[in-house]
């Protein structure tokens, strides 16, 4: 009792030796890499920035940023939309008019996507979007020309987006509804006593009241549409003609396929670099927006 | 109650909400209805086509119903890939990072949260920027390392690693669940002569038994699902888990539409079991982790 609080140093320890020889020194020596010519065998050879400045410009660099913009919309925004609609209908509607066992089946329902490995809903798409595959059996049947979907650079990174926003649907879902339930219900029933009609209601309590949740999401889920990779080494390995690559894949491909170490490493470390501004300026904005 | 009827109808001569009109509501639960099911669409043709021969399926399309109820899919995938293994690598890894994981979160935590060691706010901030950190960042030097140890393609060079990540979050989150520790219990533990090692298993592991189930299980369902880094360390039938089992045969053109349909449905089931059995733990989890 009387021991102070140097005692409890010990127990970061085991932390502190794992964290270092598993995030700490690998960071540094990709850091390192990102500055040497390197294919894997003999020695790194130094050389500098030379590897960034190739980077900007390197067009396929570019596709694949341009290419993370259009995961954050059919990770983020799309997915948080919908989500705060289903969870106000389901929570509001569904929930009070047909029963709340009503209402978590369907939020079941939604979550199903969320909970498979992201790999396996990729190849399960991958395969309803072949030539070949069910989404142009449908198309067959109602008339319509089949389609490489996934193929045709026009259709390729529509149909990711697509996939990814059936992916993510349920975790807003699933997030909202709890925050709902955290809503004091006088607020509603002043609001409905002051004559506010459902829309309004909506945007003037629900909205406000559940934005740490949505910072939390669209906190999260950005971060996660940065790192997107299983899915577009599921789909379409960053095809056709780059149309869908994004960072993450880039940095595998120059690694482990082009044998390019030392460039991989320069985009591991450009897209660790913009998932960190990109935290940093989420997290200042919440902590503006709740002062 | 009675309270809450009045003011409804009320409202409800004042303001005729379309929400709470008989019909209304029925239209509303069909719309809603009808996204679930679009939602549920690609696992029907998937259940579909998981049963078919492979002759029913070349001659009446992904569409048709099947003709009669086939195994030989999910034979020919199990075999194929070996799942058997699969599985139980997969239960290794993920079994064994979700204990170690929660572990270290916890001995971490324990230092932060109750011992308040000195500079917390920057450890933290540490912790959380590894969370932050790609996989890419690191997994170059991670391969070259296990290659070195003699650890690459093994399940202990995975376990090793995602206990780390894993730990990166969980201690983000036991360290500001244990920031709020009832001080009273810890000083009685201590009256009663109980060391911090005693008191971390016998005082704080009890009252946070509910977090730490929820770690578990998340950091369970996150490794079991994880791609990349076993995609790059783990290479034959003797270490990769399922996700990879898949993923090995995609491309492949030998393996027809209904093996990739069956091998989709093996690999999806033990996830959706999983997340039926814990499902109310996971929700609740899920809100734990967002209101951190």
């Amino acid at each position: 009792m009387t021991r102070g609080k140097a005692g409890y140093w010990w127990y970061l320890l085991p932390g502190a030796v794992a964290f270092t020889a598993v995030v700490a020194v690998p960071f540094g020596a990709n850091l390192y890499l990102s500055l040497t010519k390197w294919s894997g065998i003999g020695h790194p050879r130094w050389i500098g920035f030379d590897n960034y400045t190739r980077l900007l410009h390197d067009d396929v660099f570019w596709t694949s940023f341009r290419n993370t913009a259009a995961m954050v919309v059919a990770m983020v925004v799309v997915p948080t939309l919908i989500g705060l609609v289903l969870s106000a209908t389901l929570f509001d509607v569904i929930g009070r008019r047909f029963g709340p066992k009503t209402a978590s089946f369907l939020r079941a329902t939604f979550y199903l996507p969320q909970v498979l490995p992201v790999v396996v809903a990729g190849i399960l798409w991958g395969w309803l979007l072949r030539p070949d595959g069910a989404v142009n059996a449908v198309g067959k049947a109602i008339g319509l020309g089949q389609h490489d979907w996934l193929g045709d650079p026009k259709t390729a990174l529509p149909m990711v987006m697509l996939v990814m926003i059936w992916v993510q649907i349920g975790y807003p879902v699933v997030i909202f509804m709890a925050a709902l339930q955290r809503v004091d219900p006088d607020l509603y029933e002043a609001a409905e006593i002051d004559g506010a009609g459902w829309f309004r209601r909506f945007q003037a309590i629900t909205l406000p009241q559940i934005r740490p949740e949505t910072f939390v999401i669209t906190l999260t889920c950005t971060i996660a549409a940065l790192k997107v990779f299983g899915p577009i080494w599921a789909l379409t390995r960053g095809g056709p003609n780059h149309a869908t690559t994004v960072p993450s894949y880039f940095a595998y491909n120059a690694f482990f396929n082009k044998l390019q170490v030392g460039y991989g490493a320069a985009v591991a470390t450009a897209l660790t670099l913009v998932i960190v501004a990109v935290s940093i300026g989420f997290l200042k904005l919440q902590g503006r927006t709740e002062s | 109650m009675t309270t809450l009827t009045l003011t409804r109808s009320r409202v409800a001569r004042k303001d005729p909400d379309r929400y709470k009109q008989g019909t209304a509501r029925w239209v509303v639960l069909a719309l809603v209805v009808l996204t679930a099911l679009l939602v549920l669409v690609p696992f029907a043709v998937m259940l579909m086509n998981a049963f078919k021969s492979p002759a029913d399926y070349s001659g009446n399309g992904p569409l048709a119903w099947p003709k009669s109820f086939q195994l030989d899919g999910l034979k020919t995938y199990w075999q194929q890939v070996h799942f058997g293994g699969k599985l139980v690598n997969s239960i290794v890894i993920s079994g064994s990072v979700a204990v170690l994981g929660v572990v270290l979160s916890l001995l971490n935590a324990y230092a932060l949260g109750v011992g308040r060691v000195r500079g917390r706010m920057w450890i933290v901030a540490l912790f959380l920027m590894a969370n932050m950190i790609p996989q890419e960042a690191l997994v170059y030097p991670l391969y070259s390392m296990a290659k070195s140890l003699g650890l690459y393609n093994s399940r202990l060079s995975v376990i090793i690693i995602f206990t780390v990540i894993q730990s990166a979050f969980g201690t983000y989150l036991l360290a500001s669940v244990l920031g709020t520790f009832p001080k009273a219990l810890l000083e009685a533990a201590a009256l009663d002569g109980a060391g911090r090692w005693t008191t971390l298993w016998r005082v704080v592991v009890p009252t946070v038994r509910p977090t730490l189930s929820v770690l578990l299980i998340f950091f369970f369902i996150w490794t079991w699902n994880e791609f990349f880094i076993p995609l790059v360390m783990l290479i034959d039938n003797s270490t990769q888990t399922v996700p990879l089992a898949l993923a090995s045969l995609q491309g492949d053109r030998l393996m027809d539409a209904t093996t990739t349909n069956a091998g989709a449905l093996i690999s999806l089931l033990p996830t959706v079991v999983f997340f039926l059995i814990f499902q109310r733990t996971l929700t609740r989890g899920v809100t734990v982790g967002a209101v951190k």
